[in-house]
């Protein structure tokens, strides 16, 4: 079986898998990894999404093999070491951006990579043709769409907090 | 360090606790659990939605890489079928038909996606690898495909002892006194409509584990449910005989239900039987094609609705006749659908005084369909306020005071209607006045030609709603049919230092049960939220429930919490008397302090609960030590809430696209616990509901092939399908639980679709149309628009 080197959420893996052995599927099964979820089969939830050198992209449709020498950060990633939250996450909770929790963490780096890519700032509008890619069943997106728009203040240095950018 | 903040009680937008666990990617779902040795199942299905099987020839799968076995329904001819929860009488009083639900299909598979055989192998994918070297010799049979084609004579009968396909023909209110009120109407209205047949798609896709223990015998199931208690017993009692004492069921974090994981499905037997008979774990994930052709769908009624009105627009009668589709076999709580919790919905907020509805279930080759969110009441709000506005635009009422006229007046609760309910509380002007102001409703014709101007055609429509929650009281679900109870179990736990553990038989798969529960302990009891700790979904830790399905949760959950706490309080009570060297009926508590009242004299309730562990001195002759209370709350009624909700649309001309612009929900929803978790629940709701008016319908070809099986096909709202909802509530108490709350769980997926399509109507009344059936899809519109309907 084919060997991957990779390094998730800066620690560095060596793991034998199949040649058809999707990205997702290593993070879920062999690093048990298990924040990043699977929601559909057809690449069009989202739920998936971390981000590979940078870049968020679906881990369903990511064979694991073409991660060989890449740098991938999953959700259990995203918070600093020490545990303060990235601002994406904050502003999730603080404009209630989730219920169920399943999508959530494929929304954040998505989400975050969006933010990150538009350092001009984007308008609701933009927010919402940016989650084209993600699926969510229970909030409407409405709030969603908010910690968004809260969290690029913060990531741009905009605001301080997601709290102030509420206000 | 214990006293709370007022802040967190009752009314405060308190963040959520369970939030952190799920942002961080440290949630558990039941596929994120993984037990030691597992194996992995896949379970063949059906690609036909109608065949007899004539043989499975299962040795080439078997002898594939990593295969511990395969199993086809000889191997579990020992087991019963998957039980219905819910028995409907026909007219003529004899019951339902109520054909066998094989866990695995018996001879005959009745709908593409019905479970053939399983592969349990040592990982999944060389499980699925096997399942496609099963071959199975199939006989395909014609189908029947929708209601009329099941209906026909002669038509395929999809089991075989049942050939006219129909489940019951039921009935309710009073015919004659309906018939005479159309005898003496001024005006009479006709609207006929298929309500669209959806998929659930909760974003977790289902998923079970097996596990058993060989040296106690005990069995352990892993799944995705919203009652796990209800799994339990359906499962254990009628389909593997397990008693309750040897089978724990599990429901860990759920994304999503929507109703969808309230059933007993097979594929939870599958694992729990197989587990056993391997003697290792065997775990079941769905993809979400097999979720398309597996859960249990939602809605599909095709009805007819009369309204007979005086000349002054009185509503006078209302007669309704609707076809339900059950799919291949009952779901567990399908037969009560379209019966109890639709048709005995029909009065609306109206005081129509005479009403009569008659449904026939049928039987037809596809997916079984069952409680969907909102459950019936959605079905019946799009028939009554879809009908509403064509009797305003047939009579010339206008369509807001034709609402107003025929609205039950505030002062007329509680509020018999003819169709059984008995409504407790509501004020429908106030949410419609509301709702119009925040709308914008009287200057809208100054939007729609601003909007002409751009090339775009704006409409406006409104809904005025009510339904019924948390469904109740036992004794009176029973008598219709139910084959259950339908209270709720709260355990309050004070630890001796003065924490709180709830135990609670309803379950969050969403809804942040985690925060408003402890909201409500922090409320009652005076501990902060970050001392209480919610525990729910586990049947080994609680001591029993029902779950959570319509928008229960908290009148009948939150209600026996509130009166475990009561209990708590009492016991307190005597144990502070006993401290203060005071008489019981002197001793006053408020948010954690016992007082004697009228003195300085008070114990905090963690000087109660230490002493209720550490019985130094303590009234030990009278009362036991501890301090742990539990209730069993069974409502004496539903909960009413209602609300108005208005939509405002935009058609593009060239293209026939709906854009939505504007949504306004004003809701009473009883007391609110957390507004900020309501306005996400009526947020979602909405969304759901615009989903079901604008893009989403499930859709079978002509054979029973289910055509929109993926993500790719059925339409899933979007981000940039929607627009902003504006949400606010006018609350009326509900009077006969301890809360005084309603439930807010589906009043948007209820109240939207029918004030959706009122727009998009509304948005077209330039072209000779009268209805637009749902979903208005761009294809529709552009062919209303382009004269090529």
């Amino acid at each position: 079986m084919p060997q991957v080197s990779l390094t998730v959420n800066g620690k560095q893996h060596t793991v034998e898998v199949e040649g058809r052995t999707l990205l997702v599927e290593l993070l879920r099964e062999k690093l048990r990894l298990t924040g990043t979820h699977v929601g559909c089969d057809t690449s069009q939830c989202g739920a998936c999404v971390v981000h590979v050198d940078g870049e968020s992209v679906k881990s369903c449709t990511t064979l694991a093999v073409m991660c060989d020498g890449a740098s991938v950060t999953t959700i259990e990633g995203l918070a600093k070491p020490d545990g303060t939250l990235h601002p994406m996450q904050e502003a999730f909770r603080e404009y209630h951006a989730l219920q169920c929790g399943f999508c959530t963490p494929g929304m954040v780096m998505s989400a975050v990579d969006l933010v990150a890519k538009n350092p001009q700032g984007l308008s609701e509008k933009e927010i919402r043709e940016g989650l084209e890619g993600n699926l969510c069943r229970c909030t409407g997106y409405h709030n969603i769409v908010k910690a968004i728009a809260a969290a690029q203040d913060v990531m741009h240095g905009k605001r301080e907090t997601v709290a102030a950018a509420a206000e | 360090m214990n006293v709370v903040t007022p802040f967190e009680g009752i009314g405060a937008s308190v963040k959520r606790k369970e939030d952190l666990r799920f942002l961080s990617g440290r949630g558990q779902y039941t596929d994120d659990i993984n037990r030691p040795g597992q194996a992995h199942a896949y379970i063949l299905r059906s690609p036909h939605a109608h065949a007899r099987i004539k043989g499975v020839d299962t040795a080439a799968a078997a002898a594939m890489p990593g295969v511990a076995a395969i199993y086809t329904s000889a191997d579990l001819a020992a087991i019963g079928g998957i039980p219905c929860g819910w028995q409907i009488h026909n007219k003529d009083g004899t019951p339902m038909a109520e054909p066998k639900h094989p866990v695995l299909a018996e001879g005959k598979v009745r709908h593409v996606g019905d479970p053939v055989a399983v592969v349990v192998a040592e990982t999944r994918q060389q499980a699925r690898d096997a399942a496609e070297h099963i071959h199975v010799d199939y006989e395909v049979l014609p189908a029947s495909v929708t209601m009329a084609q099941a209906q026909a004579p002669g038509a395929p009968a999809v089991h075989d002892d049942n050939p006219s396909n129909l489940c019951y023909d039921w009935h309710i209110g009073d015919k004659a006194a309906t018939d005479a009120a159309f005898a003496a109407a001024a005006h009479t209205v006709v609207f006929e409509t298929t309500n669209n047949r959806l998929v659930p798609n909760a974003m977790e896709p289902r998923a079970a584990i097996g596990d058993y223990d060989t040296t106690t015998g005990e069995h352990t199931l892993y799944t995705t449910s919203q009652n796990p208690h209800v799994i339990r017993l359906l499962m254990g009692a009628f389909v593997l005989q397990i008693p309750e004492s040897k089978l724990r069921v599990v429901a860990p974090d759920v994304g999503g239900g929507f109703g969808s994981k309230i059933y007993h499905y097979a594929e939870e037997a599958i694992v729990t039987w197989a587990a056993a008979k391997l003697g290792r774990p065997v775990k079941w994930t769905a993809d979400r094609s097999e979720s398309f052709m597996s859960d249990a769908h939602g809605r599909d009624h095709i009805s007819r609705a009369e309204l007979a009105l005086d000349a002054e627009g009185k509503f006078l009668g209302l007669r309704v006749h609707t076809q339900a589709n059950m799919g291949a076999y009952l779901s567990t709580f399908a037969p009560c659908v379209p019966t109890y919790l639709y048709a005995t919905l029909l009065a609306g907020v109206y005081s129509t005084p005479a009403i009569y509805a008659e449904v026939k279930a049928v039987f037809t080759n596809t997916v079984p369909v069952d409680a969907y969110r909102g459950a019936g009441r959605p079905e019946a709000t799009y028939l009554l306020e879809r009908l509403v506005d064509v009797a305003a635009k047939q009579t010339g009422f206008d369509k807001v005071e034709l609402r107003r006229r025929n609205f039950i007046p505030t002062d007329a609760f509680p509020y018999q209607t003819p169709v059984a309910l008995q409504y407790d509380s509501g004020d429908y002007f106030s949410t419609l006045e509301q709702a119009l102001e925040t709308a914008g409703w009287a200057t809208f014709e100054q939007r729609r030609a601003e909007a002409k101007a751009r090339g775009r055609l704006r409409g406006i429509g409104i809904s005025t709603y009510l339904e019924a929650c948390g469904i109740a009281p036992s004794a009176v679900v029973g008598s219709l049919g139910a084959r259950a109870g339908l209270y709720e179990v709260g355990t309050i736990r004070v630890h001796p230092t003065g924490s709180v553990t709830v135990l609670t038989g309803t379950h969050s798969h969403g809804q942040g049960h985690e925060t408003t529960f402890a909201q409500l302990i922090a409320d009652k009891l005076g501990v902060s939220i970050a001392n209480v700790d919610i525990v729910h979904g586990d049947t080994a830790k609680i001591p029993f429930g029902m779950g959570t399905y319509g928008s229960r949760s908290l009148a009948v959950g939150g209600s026996a919490m509130d009166k475990a706490m009561d209990k708590i309080i009492a016991k307190g009570k005597r144990i502070a008397a006993h401290l203060m060297e005071a008489s019981v009926e002197d001793v006053e508590f408020e948010r954690g302090t016992f007082r004697v009242a009228g003195t300085d004299k008070t114990k905090s309730l963690t000087d109660i609960s230490l002493a209720a562990y550490v019985p130094h001195n303590y009234p030990i002759d009278e009362i036991e030590p501890g301090l742990e209370e539990t209730a069993f709350y069974d409502p004496k009624n539903f909960t009413y809430p209602g609300g108005c909700h208005i939509a405002e649309v935009e058609i593009e001309i060239e293209t026939g696209e709906v854009r939505m612009v504007n949504f306004t929900a004003v809701d009473d929803v009883g007391r609110v616990i957390n507004p900020m978790i309501v306005e996400g629940q009526v947020q979602g709701g909405v969304a759901q509901g615009i989903g079901q008016a604008l893009l989403e319908g499930c859709v079978y070809d002509s054979h029973g092939q289910l055509i929109s099986a993926s993500m790719m096909d059925y339409t899933m709202p979007r981000a940039d399908d929607l627009a902003p909802v504006s949400v606010a509530t006018h609350t009326t108490l509900c009077t006969h639980n301890p809360l005084g709350v309603k439930g807010c769980g589906e009043v948007g997926a209820i109240g939207s679709p029918p004030a959706v399509i009122n727009a998009v109507v509304d948005a077209l009344r330039d072209y000779d149309i009268s209805h637009v059936e749902m979903p208005a899809t761009q294809e529709k519109i552009w062919s209303i628009i382009h004269g090529k309907r």
